[in-house]
């Protein structure tokens, strides 16, 4: 179909601190005991794209990627994994690999979604409109824990106000306005000239902006030529090009080529195809974009088209703490057709190979990894535990992650909190809503809310 | 071949009817009878060659009396059948090649445009003459053509047992597979006589001298595998056959240049050409096998609508909500579609594009694209396997929207230029050839028509005059336009409808190019058209008996307009003439969302209006996109072709159609 993908896997994110490291990139965070990275290209490969390209910041995250894929999905995929400088933005990566881009159309997936919303969709409107670019949008998340998840107290790890503030037309079809909520608490601006073309704008700020976005190529890279400042794409690329849709002098010559080449190869007259042209524009509904242009002869506009998803899909984006305990929770809760396994009779995931001591249960909505080791007297609920831990007798998990390789020791009690990779809690830990690096050791004893346990 | 025949039809067969019953009047009082007894002996069956010069002779091959009993069965029984199945060009091309002249007397109906089928085999029958019966071009015609003189019908029908009488006696000759053939002939020309009539005089003027010859040869042949000396005879008799046919239709001949200039190889090939030309039958949606199957094959998933209204059930009702985000969502699952084609479908199905003339187009260039990236498999050949591609580009198209007849019509020329492509082209050569073609069809038939038909229509302008127009028809806004341009002074009355109000958007761009317009609806068309001295309309199709088939609301302004004697102007480019007969508006259309009908701003906001016409299983929504005009309230049509009256249409698709084919 003539698109290229192109996957953001970030590096290491700061919002994610304790919970990234050196060893794992935000790309390979587990959820459900899988990476994150791994959703992505289950989505994509259902949808048939198996020609990825995967940007990593960051030669070691690079490498790490670069060796999971290679592992996990070489047979299946063909990815190329490549590496660029650190804190470039999304639009400085597109900037460094843009060689490599040739197809018509670019699609660009954050590699920290988890959804079932099929990528095509987005590709099928942009192609619809001969959109410059087209933009993915879903519903808010609920953010914080559901209400089944108890004892609240969320308050530190609660999401940043980042809501998007987004202006479509009165068809829904285009986007007309975009910023985020933080930016417009000052004040705001909408284009006058886009405000009479369009007629009516509706500004919602129920939607979201999923990060998937198809690109029409030629459009991308000329923004990103033209605008060597450009870091995001999400703040810089995408703002320009909405802002700028209806005088785009930057795409008036590309576009002309574009018209010629479809009547070339033909000897009729240029008159027969302004006919054509004229023809095909009249059939069409006029969007405000050909009334604007109508009226202006000499001016070019590139549609930003919206695509927006269905309620019932599911879409996070991992990109914050908090995303992550709800990435883990609803994959093995509520959207639990997205991990890919089979839960048992008890909605949960008990590997065969891990071992329960006596009077231990294993609720609902958890997973326990293969070879753990749970003690005697243990209670595991709505909670994710990795692979090879070792959880001693008289502990209480609810709400949290344990990582792979974690060791707690007995009469632990963890409640909505992050225990990474290979750290370990001694004897009779209390923590609330804390996370623990990897390989950290919270000392016996402690009782802890909200903490974050890192290694200055 | 076909379509010569079934395009002659109309303004023809009267001079046939007349000619043959004064001619023949003595003898084919005389047939029938003899026919009749047919069954008692064998002799019989050559008894007719005695009319002939050579008719003394005794026919010097018998024939098993048991087969003419069964071939008179057949005769009644296939009376008996209501539903005739004409169309002669697959089995005819069989004899043709044979090169025997027999199959000067042999019209046989399994050649149905849709081929293999033979109207004995019950099963078959019954599903495949559904579908023929409304949608086969030259058949559907052919019929409508002989139902206005019905007064012919007696002379044909006394004519017809004598014809398959010769038939017969040419049979004889022959090896019994061929009589096979002409038995179940036979049963058909009494069926369809007033077809077999023109089936036969079409063929007795191909017959040249050439074309004898070869007969004489392949006869010859048989004879040598014969017996002796009767079969010279048989020979003999038969070579008088011919010579009989041809006196006849010889003064006809030199009215129809065109028909007897067509070499016998030429005839093969357009033969040829006919069959692989099936029109899109359309399928019947109320057929639940076809339907299922069709589902299998279904690319697009549909969920019928449950508010069905009865009496289309045989159009695709599907519900329009889901349709799109299930295509899009499949974006990339779809190889086997290209991404051009799959553009169209997707904006057919959203209604981004509307309009024929646009739909055509859009069409035809994403084919254009997709034949430039098309590359031939290893081992596979290009003509059958760019049809296939482009079978099922369509195929996926018609889910997404049936096509318009415009569309059937570019479809067929794609698929003819194709086929026609010369085996020893390179395959790069043979793109850039089809996409020349293309894109020549587009301009000549699309943007050139419009132009001609602009020129043309511009002359009914006048000072003064006031145009009512009905809806968006690219091809009469440029007429306004151009007629403006040209400093004419006149006013425009725009009449649109619910719920897509096309009209708006040709109202829209008048106003900015200064005309005075008047923008109304539908409703008020009998006060409205007191002030028109003119209507334009656009087409989406126009039928070979004169029937307008365009956007629904049209045949009430053409009515209307009849009322207060307006004159009705068409513009239609030709290429949207089809060969088939249309009668009302119920067999052929197309449903639009339900939905649409229902959803007016004032009645949504009601909550209790909303809930009485959501949930009410007594209430079903319609929402038909075309309606048909008959001829009688058009007055003139303004095509490419110049303007012509409504009863003129069949003579365009008969003369050009050829042109049109092989463009």
């Amino acid at each position: 179909m003539d698109f290229q993908v192109v996957i953001l896997a970030g590096g290491f994110s700061s919002n994610l601190v304790p919970l990234v490291s050196k060893e794992v990139p935000k790309a390979l965070l587990p959820v459900a005991n899988r990476p994150v990275l791994s959703y992505v290209l289950d989505l994509l490969e259902s949808n048939n794209l198996k020609d990825l390209i995967v940007v990593v910041e960051g030669e070691d995250a690079a490498l790490k990627v670069g060796g999971w894929i290679s592992s996990a999905c070489v047979d299946r995929l063909h990815v190329e994994v490549a590496a660029v400088a650190e804190n470039v933005g999304t639009a400085g990566a597109l900037r460094a690999i843009a060689h490599h881009l040739t197809a018509k159309d670019i699609l660009i997936v954050s590699g920290d979604i988890v959804s079932d919303i099929p990528p095509g969709a987005v590709a099928a409107t942009h192609r619809r409109h001969d959109a410059a670019v087209t933009v993915m949008l879903c519903a808010q998340p609920v953010s914080g824990p559901s209400e089944s998840g108890g004892s609240g107290g969320k308050d530190k790890t609660k999401k940043p106000a980042c809501d998007d503030i987004i202006g479509l037309d009165s068809l829904k079809q285009f986007l007309l306005y975009i910023a985020k909520g933080a930016e417009i608490k000052k004040d705001t601006r909408v284009k006058k000239s886009i405000l009479c073309a369009a007629g009516k704008i509706e500004i919602r700020s129920d939607l979201m902006d999923s990060h998937i976005y198809a690109f029409k190529r030629s459009v991308l890279q000329e923004v990103l030529d033209q605008k060597p400042a450009f870091r995001s794409l999400k703040e810089d690329v995408l703002p320009y090009l909405v802002r700028t849709q209806l005088r785009s002098e930057i795409f008036s010559d590309q576009n002309n080529v574009e018209e010629n080449g479809n009547g070339n190869g033909k000897n009729n007259m240029q008159n027969n195809e302004v006919v054509l042209s004229q023809i095909l524009s009249n059939a069409s509904l006029p969007s405000f974009h050909q009334v604007y242009e109508s009226g202006l002869d000499s001016r070019k506009t590139n549609k930003c088209c919206v695509y927006i998803a269905d309620e019932s899909k599911f879409f996070v984006r991992l990109n914050s703490i908090q995303a992550f305990m709800d990435v883990n929770r609803d994959v093995i809760g509520d959207a639990n057709h997205l991990s890919g396994y089979s839960f048992s009779a008890h909605h949960n995931i008990v590997h065969p190979s891990a071992e329960l001591g006596s009077k231990t249960t294993v609720g609902p909505h958890c997973m326990l990894g293969e070879g753990s080791q749970v003690g005697d007297k243990c209670s595991v609920k709505r909670s994710v535990i990795g692979r090879h831990c070792r959880i001693g007798s008289n502990v209480k998990i609810v709400n949290s992650v344990v990582m792979d390789h974690a060791t707690i020791g007995d009469g632990c009690s963890i409640q909505g909190s992050v225990i990474c990779s290979n750290a370990q809690l001694q004897e009779r830990v209390t923590l609330r809503d804390c996370q623990v690096e990897a390989g950290y050791v919270v000392c016996a004893g402690s009782e802890q809310k909200g903490e974050t346990f890192a290694r200055k | 071949m076909d379509t010569r025949r079934g395009a002659l039809a109309v303004p023809k067969v009267r001079r046939v009817g007349f000619f043959t019953s004064i001619e023949p009047p003595p003898e084919s009082s005389q047939r029938p009878n003899r026919s009749q007894s047919g069954p008692v002996e064998a002799t019989t069956s050559s008894s007719p060659l005695s009319n002939s010069p050579s008719g003394n002779l005794i026919s010097p091959v018998l024939i098993p009396p048991s087969r003419h009993h069964s071939d008179n069965l057949t005769t009644r029984v296939a009376a008996a059948a209501p539903v005739p199945v004409p169309g002669p060009a697959a089995f005819r091309r069989y004899l043709a090649q044979d090169r025997s002249l027999l199959h000067v007397g042999s019209y046989n109906p399994p050649d149905s445009l849709l081929g293999t089928s033979t109207p004995s085999s019950n099963g078959e029958f019954s599903e495949d003459s559904a579908s023929l019966f409304g949608f086969q071009r030259s058949d559907s015609t052919k019929l409508s053509a002989s139902f206005p003189n019905g007064g012919f019908d007696l002379t044909l029908a006394v004519r017809a047992p004598q014809e398959s009488e010769t038939k017969i006696a040419t049979a004889s000759a022959s090896e019994g597979k061929k009589k096979i053939a002409k038995v179940s002939g036979k049963s058909e020309s009494v069926t369809t006589k007033p077809q077999k009539e023109k089936e036969q005089k079409a063929l007795k003027d191909k017959t040249t001298k050439a074309e004898r010859r070869a007969i004489q040869e392949a006869q010859r042949a048989a004879k040598a595998a014969a017996k002796g000396e009767g079969s010279r005879r048989a020979d003999e008799s038969g070579r008088a056959n011919p010579g009989k046919a041809t006196k006849k239709p010889q003064p006809k001949k030199e009215r129809l240049p065109v028909t007897s200039s067509v070499s016998e190889k030429t005839a093969v090939a357009v033969e040829k050409e006919k069959r692989m030309d099936v029109p899109q039958t359309l399928m019947q949606y109320d057929d639940r096998s076809r339907v299922d199957k069709a589902k299998r094959r279904a690319v697009v998933e549909q969920t019928e609508s449950k508010n069905k209204v009865e009496l289309f059930l045989h159009l695709p009702q599907y519900e329009r909500g889901n349709q799109l985000p299930n295509l899009s969502s499949n974006f990339f699952t779809l190889d086997s579609i290209h991404h051009a084609v799959y553009k169209v479908g997707l904006q057919h199905l959203a209604g981004d594009i509307s309009g024929d003339n646009a739909r055509c187009i859009a069409m035809l260039q994403a084919f254009q694209e997709a034949i430039e990236d098309y590359i031939t498999p290893p081992m596979k050949d290009l003509t059958m396997d760019l049809t296939t591609k482009i079978n099922g580009y369509v195929s996926f198209l018609i889910e997404c929207r049936p096509l318009s007849m415009s569309m059937g019509n570019a479809i067929r020329f794609l698929k003819n230029q194709i086929r026609k492509l010369p085996v020893n082209l390179s395959e790069s050569e043979a793109k850039i050839s089809l996409c020349s073609d293309i894109g020549r069809f587009i301009d000549e038939k699309i943007i050139l028509a419009d132009k001609a038909i602009v020129q043309h229509a511009v002359t009914k302008i006048r000072d003064g005059e006031v145009l009512l127009t009905y809806g968006f028809s690219c091809v009469v806004e440029m007429i306004l336009l151009y007629a403006h341009e040209i400093g004419k002074k006149f006013r425009v009355v725009i009449v649109d409808s619910r719920p897509n109000l096309e009209g708006q958007k040709l109202l829209r761009r008048l106003v900015t190019r200064g005309l005075d317009c008047t923008y109304t609806h539908i409703n008020a068309i009998s006060y409205i058209m007191r002030e028109a001295t003119r209507v334009f309309l656009g087409a989406s199709s126009i039928f070979s008996n004169g029937t307008l088939y365009a956007r629904v609301g049209t045949a009430c302004i053409a009515m209307v307009a009849n009322a207060f004697s307006v004159p009705v102007i068409v513009c239609c480019e030709a290429y949207k003439f089809h060969e088939r007969v249309l009668l009302d508006s119920i067999c052929s259309n197309e449903l639009g969302d339900p939905d649409a009908v229902a959803n007016i701003p004032s009645f949504r906001t009601n909550a209790k209006h909303s809930k009485t016409i959501n949930n009410n299983k007594n209430l079903q929504f319609l929402n038909l996109m075309y309606d048909s005009t008959p001829s009688e309230y058009i007055s003139m049509i303004v095509s490419d072709y110049g303007m012509i009256p409504p009863t003129s249409i069949p003579v365009i698709v008969r003369e050009y159609r050829r042109e049109h084919l092989l463009l």
